[in-house]
């Protein structure tokens, strides 16, 4: 599904990325690990399309399509979503709304008419309820106050409803206690098929304990520097980064 | 002929129909001496740096209307907020339509300022509010008081909450071909009493029409006054609004301006306080493209003490467009504990797109809170990619972020019908489809 190969990228001149590469396919979750500006957010932000990082090197291809060329936006009607660490505020366009103008905008892209406002209430309902979000909630500003908490959720809940193929969780589990924690990994665990994965970018390992990865690596430095299973995020937790950069050194 | 002589020779065509004994003609001819002497504004003119109305000034303008036009309702419904029930006084080319108004004297005077210049029955509220704080030294101001004999009364007595809004409205059918309107309004509120009003001036046809119209508003003490102007004409219709504000103590008026169209739109808003405990609050969007000029010019004159103003523009330009918004506060020595605000934010949407913003403080007294801050920005790139990652285009995910950025002005808009119509204004205007139907 996602290829990425020797992928170098760059902003404003300073090199981030130096030479990943990476496979997903479907069906899988991978979690990439690794400790602070190793590089994890900027591989993210690349994969979705930021105009400020400039690809040098290598490649990313998407369903065999090569994604250089393609804007943010026709990544997303792809089926690649990246939730973010930091979601933007917008005041005035409530949840609904935005969801609204998003699906609808997919929805054109492939061709077809705008998602009928009852099967659009009807599917708002059944994914919040998923992720016990209160319906007050819906009509608020999109992010505008909201809790950390509140736009992780939120995130979740636009990957409910936009559906994509590709989800990749920037730090989603930062800024969520215990209890948001469990229920936004049960609706990504939900959500999750044999025809779409899940790529987790997190600084921590307590996320993995509720979305199980079938693939953990670790990013240092702009490399994928050792990749495993589960468990060598359990190592990571009882060793700590050090342990890597050690083992590298 | 020029403008300006032209001017003054019709105004002895006006005294043919006018009562030279009332008092009202008096001030009339004052202020026509005050524009003889004054003409029109120009660019040497520091509160006309930025906006010029000589191109306008060459148009050869009717000044009276030649013939009676009338209008079909259905075709002029929707510049009404006919959501909603409300009193209506409604002019076509400077003339009382009967048809199209719904006036009242019921608990309420909303009528025609004509009949009030000549009833005696108004002759007390006339004597001591007509003309009373419109400034006497300014051009535009004294052109339309010397020929002032047309627009909306609103008079609410004591205690009275008026039952439903009153709309406003001007047409300018074309039919006169170009046209100058002068319509003159009063709006006194008395102690207590409480208010709101929408005013809207709208072009019909292709035809150069320019109005230069002066609105004086009394608020009472305790009294509440919401004032709403729409400005979203034609590109060929071009406004010059003169609005003069005067407060007594705990009163509270709004006015918000909501610029979206027209060829050349000036707004003169004047407030002073005469009293304690006072709440002045100016707001605005402006959503302009093309060569379309925005400009406002406000003054706040505190001059009492313990009193507080609040001032929130937004600017959207795009295109060649023009704004300007010159924001003074004047806050005289013994006006201590003053809290005056003001915000002027700005988004230039292209390259050719401009804004001068310039806000005056004068500051006579010690113990004052005043603030002012203008930004003018581009769309901030990180919630563009955000829209963007979820699959929003680029144009509409700036319209998207562009309408959040002009949004939160409407927070205090205190008719709901009113405030949804503004709100799908913007959205066309921006080119957001939000569908208000969810």
């Amino acid at each position: 599904m996602l290829t990425i190969k020797d992928l170098h990228a760059s902003v404003e001149e300073k090199e981030i990325l130096k030479g990943i590469n990476l496979q997903v396919n479907p069906g899988e979750v991978h979690a990439i690990m690794g400790p602070n500006g190793s590089g994890k957010s900027t591989l993210s932000t690349v994969i979705a399309g930021h105009e400020d990082y400039e690809v040098t090197k290598g490649s990313i291809s998407f369903d065999g399509e090569d994604l250089e060329e393609l804007d943010a936006e026709q990544r997303a009607h792809k089926g690649i979503f990246l939730s973010f660490q930091y979601p933007v505020e917008i005041p005035g366009v409530t949840v609904t709304n935005f969801i609204k103008t998003a699906i609808n905008a997919l929805r054109k892209a492939k061709g077809l008419e705008d998602m009928p406002a009852k099967d659009m209430l009807k599917s708002i309902r059944e994914k919040a309820a998923m992720l016990e979000i209160d319906s007050k909630f819906l009509s608020r500003s999109l992010n505008e106050g909201f809790s950390g908490g509140e736009k992780k959720r939120n995130e979740i809940f636009q990957l409910a409803m936009l559906e994509p193929k590709l989800a990749i969780l920037d730090e989603t589990d930062s800024g969520l206690d215990i209890d948001a924690l469990k229920i936004v990994a049960d609706g990504v665990n939900k959500l999750k098929s044999k025809d779409n994965a899940v790529v987790l970018i997190t600084h921590y390992q307590r996320l993995l304990d509720y979305i199980v990865p079938d693939f953990v690596h670790v990013l240092y430095n702009g490399r994928i520097v050792k990749s495993g299973t589960k468990e060598l995020a359990h190592e990571l937790e009882a060793k700590g980064y050090d342990w890597i950069k050690q083992e590298l050194a | 002929m020029e403008l300006k002589e032209k001017m003054l020779s019709s105004f002895m065509a006006l005294e043919q129909e006018l009562d030279l004994s009332s008092p009202v003609h008096d001030i009339r001819s004052t202020s026509l001496k005050t524009f003889e002497t004054l003409g029109f504004p120009t660019k040497k003119d520091e509160a006309w740096k930025y906006t010029s109305l000589a191109k306008l000034l060459k148009n050869d303008y009717s000044i009276f209307p030649k013939k009676e036009s009338s209008i079909e309702l259905k075709d002029v419904k929707k510049y009404f907020l006919y959501e909603i029930d409300s009193y209506k006084v409604v002019f076509i080319d400077g003339i009382y339509s009967p048809f199209l108004s719904d006036t009242t004297h019921d608990g309420i005077d909303v009528c025609l300022l004509s009949a009030a210049l000549t009833k005696p029955k108004y002759k007390e509220v006339i004597e001591k509010y007509f003309h009373k704080i419109a400034d006497k030294e300014e051009s535009l101001t004294a052109l339309n008081t010397s020929f002032a004999k047309e627009g909306a009364y609103v008079y609410v007595p004591k205690s009275v909450v008026a039952e439903k809004p009153i709309q406003i409205i001007h047409f300018s059918t074309g039919e006169q071909g170009d046209f100058l309107l002068q319509p003159r309004s009063l709006v006194v509120v008395e102690e207590n009493a409480q208010v709101q009003i929408i005013e809207r001036h709208q072009s019909l046809a292709a035809h150069e029409v320019l109005t230069n119209a002066v609105t004086e508003i009394f608020a009472a003490k305790s009294a509440l006054v919401d004032y709403y102007k729409i400005q979203n004409d034609r590109d060929d219709a071009s406004l010059i609004d003169n609005t003069y504000v005067a407060q007594e103590g705990d009163s509270n008026v709004n006015v918000h301006t909501f610029s979206f169209g027209g060829k050349l739109t000036r707004n003169n808003l004047n407030f002073t306080q005469n009293g304690e405990h006072i709440d002045s609050t100016m707001k605005g969007i402006t959503i302009i493209g093309e060569q379309q000029h925005v400009d406002h010019y406000t003054l706040v004159n505190h001059v009492q003490p313990n009193c507080e103003s609040h001032q929130d523009y937004k600017g959207i330009y795009a295109d060649k467009s023009v704004g300007v918004f010159n924001g003074k506060i004047y806050v005289d020595k013994i006006a201590q504990k003053t809290n005056a605000f003001q915000q002027n934010n700005n988004i230039l949407l292209d390259d050719l797109a401009t804004i001068n913003t310039k806000p005056q403080l004068e500051i006579f007294a010690d113990d004052v809170k005043c603030s002012h801050g203008c930004t003018i920005g581009q769309l901030d790139e990180d919630a563009l990619f955000y829209l963007r990652t979820r699959g929003i285009p680029k144009r509409e995910a700036k319209g998207l972020l562009t309408y959040a950025f002009a949004n939160n002005v409407l927070e205090s808009v205190a008719i709901p019908a009113l405030k949804t119509r503004i709100n799908k204004l913007i959205a066309t205007k921006l080119g957001v489809n939000l569908g208000h139907d969810l």
